[in-house]
């Protein structure tokens, strides 16, 4: 396999000297995947020689449906691309149809969408964490030791999100202008507790993992991503920061306040699994920094620049073109819309962090073993919402 | 280089390309975007220029916009992770035209991207490696995202 030659099933030959080889399907429903994802993988012994990833199980028509939907009703549409992220995707809509009509957002509603999207990626990374670990399974003394812990935490930031919009999943928190709802009272000091809470086990679960030579041996060395390969696929988040690039949309172009805040951004050079665990476990801890100084520094004032919606169609963006970027926790979701004057955008296209980031799957496990793959696609973490929209 | 420094650079070395400032809040949160448009015959060698000679080698995104009569403008984002240029790189195909150059021997990230674009508009990309539908079954009929393309209507295989 030469690297300037792309294709999407690739092959390594490795004289297995049996061979035989065998055609084997890992999908359409596998607990391992986190959605429907099948990967027909072309097998030498237990060792992969080719994959074929075939995705699409949950396409929705995102992309035809906000063409039909109003700037006010796609919104909460947008939470179902990502639903473990819901927030991040409803981020980005909204920014870009903001920056079309030039809308300006209060202060107050800027950083209350901060403290959302920072939750949301703890959640997220949560979620991922249990998961993950559970998939590497016996190694980690009965698998579901983490990921009960880990749905623990998570569930009381859901609690957290009914408290603020009603929901526990899909949220619809973000709308043009500003955020729909301000925080309840008591909410603050109820999130302080959760993240202190959070923040005093984070230790916890890494001592569990990281002293646990099983872990070890499936996490590091595995799923080899080289710079080179992350930028050019285009792969985002942790993944790109676990191979050793250094950025974050929040820190190289801040949206929404992030400016105001510090928090470092973690940077992994070994492009293995075990890179981005770790460049995932940071991230927990900068999140909750970044929560406890938006809170801290919470502005007063309204929460939105534009007044109550009346109706459905009563936002109208003037004709323009615009893509907006947030860092989600699986890395960069973009929206690229075009408004032509109406109350519906003429053309929108989601940038899904997962699907570039699942398209480095038919690069990087060729040469694993089978075992391996289900660590590689954990450490992905993908959601099939966003690939498949 | 600066925002300025590039499109002189993109001009010098593309008199076709039409550069435009893409205003600094076309872009939200995209530090310094260029918005360049290239015929369709300079997309591939465009692509290679902004890689190796600009520094844009992360990958994006790349889709397409059917502008009804005017036809099918097929568009790509790339952008230089270290000095945070962003490039939106775009062609307009013509009216009737379904086929560009393919950017996959250029960026492997644009191998999926462009399956989905051939997936949603028809756009036949040369120089694909493995040019089949992504999202939808194989034997979908028609491409969803164009603009002929009724929502109301039930297509095979939901008659």
């Amino acid at each position: 396999m030469t690297l300037d030659t792309p294709q999407a099933t690739t092959h390594v030959e490795l004289d297995y000297s049996g061979g035989e080889r065998l055609t084997m399907n890992m999908g359409p429903q596998h607990p391992s995947a986190h959605g429907v994802f099948r990967a027909i993988l072309t097998l030498e012994g237990e060792t992969v020689v080719g994959v074929d990833a075939v995705i699409g199980y949950l396409h929705r028509c995102h992309e035809k449906l906000s063409e039909t939907l109003t700037y006010a009703q796609y919104p909460s549409i947008a939470s179902k691309t990502d639903y473990v992220a819901a927030m991040t995707s409803e981020f980005a809509y909204v920014m870009a149809a903001e920056t079309i009509g030039k809308i300006e957002v209060p202060k107050r509603a800027q950083y209350l969408r901060v403290i959302a999207a920072e939750l949301q990626r703890i959640a997220s990374h949560l979620l991922w964490l249990g998961t993950w670990c559970m998939d590497m399974g016996g190694a980690l003394g009965g698998g579901a030791t983490i990921f009960l812990y880990a749905i623990r935490e998570r569930e009381s930031i859901l609690d957290l999100f009914e408290s603020l919009v009603g929901a526990r999943l899909l949220y619809g928190f973000y709308q043009v202008g500003g955020t729909r709802y301000d925080i309840p009272p008591g909410w603050a000091d109820a999130c302080r507790k959760t993240i202190d809470m959070i923040d005093s086990r984070i230790g916890e679960y890494e001592g569990l993992l990281e002293n646990n030579p099983f872990f070890q041996a499936r996490a590091q060395g595995v799923g080899y991503i080289s710079r080179e390969l992350a930028e050019d696929v285009g792969i985002a988040g942790p993944l790109l920061r676990g191979s050793g690039v250094n950025f974050d949309l929040r820190r190289s172009a801040p949206y929404s306040s992030y400016e105001d805040f510090t928090f470092t951004v973690p940077v992994e050079t070994a492009g293995d699994c075990f890179a981005r665990y770790r460049v995932r476990m940071v991230e927990f801890r900068e999140s909750i920094k970044i929560i406890r100084q938006a809170l801290d520094k919470l502005p007063d004032g309204a929460i939105s620049s534009r007044p109550g919606l009346k109706s459905v169609a009563q936002i109208r963006i003037p004709k323009g073109e615009a893509y907006s970027r947030v860092e989600g926790p699986r890395g960069e979701v973009g929206c690229y819309l075009i408004a032509d004057g109406s109350a519906k955008p003429y053309r929108m296209k989601w940038r899904g962090a997962s699907f570039s980031n699942l398209a480095v799957l038919p690069h990087i496990i060729p040469g694993h073993k089978v075992a391996d793959v289900v660590a590689i696609m954990g450490s992905v973490d993908p959601v099939f919402g966003e690939v498949d929209r | 280089m600066t925002h300025e420094q590039a499109k002189t650079f993109i001009s010098e070395r593309f008199g076709s390309a039409q550069v435009e400032p893409a205003s600094a809040e076309a872009t939200a949160g995209g530090g310094m975007a260029l918005t360049v448009t290239v015929p369709a015959n300079d997309w591939r060698p465009f692509a290679s220029f902004a890689k190796n000679e600009l520094g844009c080698r992360f990958f994006s995104f790349s889709s397409a916009v059917d502008w009804k009569e005017q036809g099918l403008e097929v568009v790509a984002k790339v952008d230089n992770l270290d000095t945070g240029l962003s490039l939106v790189m775009k062609t307009k195909l013509g009216p009737g035209v379904s086929e560009c150059q393919s950017l996959v021997p250029v960026y492997r990230g644009a191998n999926w991207m462009e399956r989905e674009c051939y997936d949603m508009f028809g756009i036949r990309f040369n120089g694909h490696p493995d040019l089949r539908r992504i999202l939808l079954g194989d034997d979908w009929v028609g491409h969803p995202l164009l603009k002929s393309y009724a929502v109301d209507t039930p297509y095979p295989p939901y008659r």
